[in-house]
């Protein structure tokens, strides 16, 4: 199991939700974040003149997934999330050791497929 | 007695009380979230405070029989002798204890008015020491020498209609010397970015002013008809006036900003104070307008280029709008709206130097003072918090609370 870790521009959350849902991917947990990488902060208006701001609102996604449907994943988040401009975001992966779900205490990757 | 005026001034009384909560959350929402309570207690805890001092011997200090101009005596002291009956000097119309209710809450809000220099870094005892020191030896004095009876700016011939130099040359030019002497923020020199936390409450805020201004300029007619009437209108437009211009500027350099439009507006009211009930309807454009561009220019040199922490601008918004609005009375008073004043537009080029000497004078006597009371504080009690106190917030340090706690 894969947990990808998607930190993504918040107005492209619902294409990448629709994405991953038209392929069965249904699970995720949505966090408002704030960040900065390459596009660094922005100006914003004061009453008058402007300050900068250096931490930017994204949104991360958190899927746990199943090894061979990651790369899956990958792409559709990729696609969906992408606008070409600098501030687009980063995707992590990682290892994940075991799941559970609390309802049924079933473990392992059959509480992560909707199959 | 009238029963009318009465009324409309216990009316004009609630709704410039209603302005200090509204000063609360317009000061409020522009701090960083850490800071959010501790800037609404500021005024909060100054409501409850001069409200007391008020009664007990603010009104016989500002209103109480004259002393050489510069003060009233302490005859009234605990309102004693001040009763349900007329005062034939002040508000002839109506009951005296009408008149002391609807003064102390001016004394309430131009007190309130310079917290927004020292927001984010001030001890709260300090706060309350100074709030108090500033009512007593700047507030009631320098509402003696314009409103009370043998003042030497009533006898200059000063106008000031609902407190131009009283309220905001006071409160603006005092809080630039407050902010000196305490110094900027830490973070500020390196320019740090200090977020709003609220836009939206600073818009509340200015609502709730906006509302209350009507009380606040209106109310000062002591009566209920024309010249009421004329404050009202002259408020409305002089607010709506400035609130557009400064839009129109921010826009013109960026974006028109909301929390810029929400200051306008309230520079706007500022600006119409001490004119409301002397000017023609027409004149609150001009003064609404160039009051709104003169303090938004003195703002961008504030922030850019002097290098002081005067963290939420009383000094552009209040002292500038101040200036111009009591310099604005002398050229736009009119004998057509009120027999009280006539200014340049009437021919009394004289006027506009009388309101200059009342600018000058309070602007001269507020700084010094206040700048010698702070000097003072701060070095007995000591103004500022602890650097750890400061990086953690006021709301946590000061209070032990915070404004939105908890996860579910």
């Amino acid at each position: 199991m894969k947990k990808i870790e998607a930190i993504i521009r918040p107005e492209r959350l619902d294409a990448v939700k629709d994405a991953l849902s038209a392929q069965g991917m249904l699970g995720m947990t949505v966090t408002h974040v704030s960040g900065r990488g390459r596009q660094k902060g922005i100006a914003l208006q004061w009453r008058a003149g402007e300050y900068r701001v250096d931490f930017l609102p994204k949104v991360k996604i958190e899927i746990v997934i199943a090894d061979e449907e990651c790369q899956i994943a990958l792409d559709i988040i990729c696609r969906a999330a992408r606008t070409g401009r600098e501030g687009d975001g980063m995707i992590f992966v990682l290892p994940v050791e075991n799941a559970l779900r609390v309802r049924t205490s079933d473990n392992g990757e059959l509480c992560i497929t909707n199959k | 007695m009238n029963s009318g005026d009465t009324a409309w001034l216990l009316t004009s009384t609630a709704l410039v009380l209603l302005m200090t909560p509204a000063l609360a959350f317009f000061y409020g929402g522009m701090v960083r979230r850490k800071n959010l309570l501790s800037t609404i207690m500021m005024s909060f805890a100054i409501l409850c405070l001069i409200s007391i001092l008020w009664i007990l011997y603010g009104y016989t200090m500002a209103f109480g029989p004259d002393v050489k101009g510069l003060v009233g005596d302490l005859s009234w002291f605990g309102l004693t002798g001040v009763g349900q009956g007329p005062s034939p000097i002040y508000a002839s119309t109506v009951p005296q204890l009408a008149f002391v209710a609807f003064q102390a809450t001016f004394a309430i809000i131009t007190v309130a008015l310079w917290t927004g220099a020292v927001v984010e870094r001030i001890k709260f005892g300090a706060l309350l020491a100074f709030a108090a020191l500033w009512f007593t030896f700047i507030y009631c004095p320098v509402a003696h020498w314009v409103w009370g009876s043998g003042g030497w700016l009533a006898q200059l011939g000063a106008l000031d209609f609902a407190g131009g130099t009283v309220v905001h040359v006071n409160a603006g030019i005092s809080a630039l010397a407050l902010a000196l002497v305490l110094g900027p923020r830490m973070g500020f020199k390196e320019g740090e970015s200090m977020e709003p936390n609220n836009i939206p409450y600073v818009v509340l805020g200015a609502a709730l002013l906006w509302f209350g201004w009507f009380g606040f300029n209106a109310g000062s007619a002591l009566t209920a008809g024309g010249i009421a009437s004329n404050a009202f209108i002259t408020t409305n437009t002089a607010a709506a006036a400035a609130g557009f211009t400064w839009m129109i500027l921010g826009w013109i350099h960026r974006r028109p900003s909301v929390l810029g439009a929400a200051t306008g507006a309230v520079v706007g009211l500022v600006a119409i104070t001490p004119a409301a009930g002397f000017v023609p309807v027409w004149a609150a454009i001009p003064i609404g307008a160039i009051g709104a561009a003169i303090s938004y220019y003195v703002m961008v040199w504030r922030a850019r280029s002097s290098g002081v922490d005067e963290s939420l601008d009383v000094f552009a918004c209040h002292g500038m709008g101040g200036t111009w609005g009591a310099l604005a009375t002398g050229i736009f008073a009119t004998t057509a709206v009120n027999t009280a004043g006539s200014g340049l537009i009437d021919g009394n080029w004289k006027q506009v130097l009388i309101q200059i000497a009342a600018i000058v004078a309070t602007a001269a006597y507020a700084f010094v003072v206040s700048w010698l009371l702070a000097k003072a504080l701060k070095a007995t009690m000591g103004l500022r918090v602890k650097e750890e106190e400061e990086a953690v917030g006021l709301d946590i340090s000061q209070h032990g609370e915070r404004a939105y706690g908890g996860v579910s």
